[in-house]
């Protein structure tokens, strides 16, 4: 057992692990952040993506005593009161989401994409979500809206 | 934004009652969305509840054996481990969901008792405080085996021979009497001696599994009132909801199903498979269980799309009219028969596909082998029976030298036509829909094919 303390989508919070509780449990159990979801808990179907120090993790593999100290992102904390971010947008007005299940492990690696690369090619889109499995198989809608969020972000920057 | 493709406006276009039309044709929001795309959206398992209880399930290791003996003690020492739940513990072991519309025998018992008839067959159920409790406790149940001939292949399922694997006698469902779904109308055989030429090929398919991104489950909380609320992914409420109370013998009113939220289905959560397990956990310890499968579980034991094989042969004119098509065809239900009763039915009224044939003969077996039980998928038993007549389709059209979809144009019902199922066709549009598809494409049909429609009578026409 150990206390950890993290930093989760801006807000200080601490709880104690087991050596063997995930962050994804963590989250979802402990600190009742459900929006990541646990669709393999092998690694395999990127549900559980969220953003640790930035990058793009599957929390269902990262034990939490490990990352004492982080910055964690989640879905949850995207959207600034009503107003959703870019990504969460242009999901909801490109009719990117079929069951949803998938769909915040997959908001979170677009976020992470555009962090780093604020004009991806369709390309970059395929490979930044190749660890998001949907299976309802929305995937050309789903990297529409990405590229759509990709293009509201820059013009938001330019104003 | 824009559509991929526009509506077409001129087709039907005098069936149309203008200014009626409200909906089609605008972009209205899912009402779903917004929770999806912020992650509000409550799947059963985001909802916590304190002292959750845990099941897993210790399966067969075997396709087929007989179970000597089921050793729980090592399971029960397991710190956490609150109680083990064997076949005794369901008031009425025995189901088959599809009784709900008719169909008999119960074929399938929820734990296993003396016989397993599939490799990952549930056989004791453990309940714990936590996940890994119950896993644990569920690898050291010891079940000891006589391991019996295993039946894989449905033909030889149906061979005289085969060892029966079912209680009810047959390697099959029985159809009122017989051995298979049927179907007759007219005479097959005086068409295949009338045939200019005749073709037999074979169609096969393996088990498909729908892979959801969420795996089945539930949590089902204990009520102050007594009944038993269910938070479950089922796609079928109501079929959840009335079989798991005939399993527990309890009146339908003390259960209460909640769901309709779906991480995914496909007809892979149609089947009742962890609520009566659950409730019957929450009954025994009096505290909210949660029972959801592992990827492993979804993958291995969850109902894929039944493995099906087809065999049609068609008697065929020079000038590519279908005379006779018969039809044997076989659906792998796997070790119990769940949907596929009634998938087995859907393939039969499917036949002989969307052709004018004027003697067709089919049969439609429901075959039952030790493999994993199959059941429903988006459109099963019409899926793979199309596969099976569209791809006939193509390689009689070229082996007689006719352009494919001139073959189908010559057969395709129309209005009037008397179809295999005796029922006149009405409203027939599969004309239409071909040459429609053959101008996208830019595939050019002769006039006498492009003047076709479906309401132009039989006779010298192609």
């Amino acid at each position: 057992m150990k206390i950890v303390n993290l930093k989760v989508n801006g807000v200080g919070r601490t709880f104690i692990a087991r050596p063997e509780t995930t962050l994804l449990l963590a989250l979802r159990e402990q600190l009742g952040l459900t929006g990541a979801k646990r669709g393999c808990a092998q690694g395999a179907c990127g549900s559980c993506t969220v953003l640790l120090d930035g990058q793009p993790v599957v929390s269902c593999l990262v034990p939490a005593v490990t990352v004492d100290g982080s910055d964690v992102a989640t879905v949850e904390g995207l959207a600034d009161g009503r107003k959703l971010s870019d990504v969460q947008q242009a999901f909801l007005d490109g009719f990117a989401t079929q069951c949803g299940f998938c769909t915040p492990g997959m908001i979170m690696s677009a976020e992470a994409l555009l962090d780093r690369n604020p004009n991806p090619t369709r390309d970059e889109v395929n490979e930044a979500i190749s660890g998001n499995v949907c299976r309802c198989t929305g995937y050309e809608p789903i990297v529409s809206a990405i590229l759509d969020a990709a293009e509201r972000r820059r013009a938001g920057a330019n104003l | 934004m824009p559509r991929v493709n526009p509506i077409d406006t001129e087709y039907f276009k005098d069936e149309r009652r203008t200014g009626d039309f409200t909906v089609i044709g605008k972009t209205v929001q899912r009402s779903d969305a917004l929770g999806h795309v912020t992650g509000r959206t409550e799947f059963f398992e985001d909802r916590t509840f304190p002292d959750l209880a845990h099941v897993k399930i210790h399966r067969s290791a075997h396709h087929h054996a007989r179970i000597d003996d089921v050793d729980v003690s090592e399971a029960l020492r397991v710190p956490g481990v609150l109680r083990v739940i064997t076949h005794r513990d369901v008031p009425s072991n025995w189901y088959v969901v599809l009784r709900l519309i008719g169909i008999e025998p119960n074929d399938e018992p929820v734990l296993a008792e003396d016989r397993v008839l599939y490799k990952g067959e549930p056989i004791v159920a453990v309940v714990a405080d936590s996940e890994a409790a119950a896993t644990e406790g569920a690898a050291r149940v010891r079940v000891s085996y006589t391991e019996l001939p295993a039946v894989l292949d449905v033909e030889e399922a149906l061979a005289p021979d085969a060892p029966i694997i079912k209680q009810a006698g047959t390697n099959y469902f029985v159809y009122e009497g017989h051995h298979c779904r049927r179907l007759r109308f007219g005479d097959v055989e005086r068409g295949f001696a009338e045939a200019d030429h005749i073709f037999e090929w074979r169609y096969s398919s393996a088990p498909i599994e729908h892979a959801p991104t969420e795996t089945t489950g539930c949590v089902v909380v204990p009520q102050s009132s007594g009944r038993l609320l269910i938070h479950s992914n089922t796609q079928a409420a109501f079929f959840t909801l009335d079989n798991t109370a005939l399993i527990l013998e309890r009146p339908f009113s003390d259960l209460q199903v909640k769901g309709g939220t779906v991480g995914g289905g496909f007809g892979g959560k149609v089947d009742v498979m962890v609520e009566p397990l659950a409730c019957i956990a929450a009954t025994l310890t009096n505290r909210p269980v949660k029972f959801v499968y592992s990827r492993e579980e979804e993958m291995q034991v969850s109902s894929p799309r039944a493995a099906e094989r087809i065999y049609i042969k068609d008697g065929v004119m020079d000038d590519g009219r279908i005379v006779a098509r018969k039809v044997m065809l076989y659906v792998d239900a796997g070790a119990y028969s769940r949907h596929s009763p009634y998938g087995t039915t859907k393939a039969c009224a499917h036949l002989p596909g969307p052709y004018t044939i004027p003697n067709v003969y089919a049969d439609c077996h429901c075959v039952y082998t030790n493999r994993t039980p199959s059941s429903a998928m988006r459109g099963f038993g019409v899926t793979i029976a199309d596969f099976a007549l569209e791809s006939q389709m193509d390689r009689v059209a070229r082996a007689i030298g006719m352009d494919p979809l001139q073959f189908r144009l010559r057969n395709a019902y129309r209005d009037g036509d008397m179809k295999a199922h005796r029922k006149i066709a009405e409203g027939t549009a599969l004309i239409e829909v071909i040459q429609r598809a053959a101008a996208l494409v830019g595939h050019e049909l002769p006039e006498e094919y492009r003047a076709l429609t479906s309401s132009t009578p039989r006779g010298d026409q192609p």
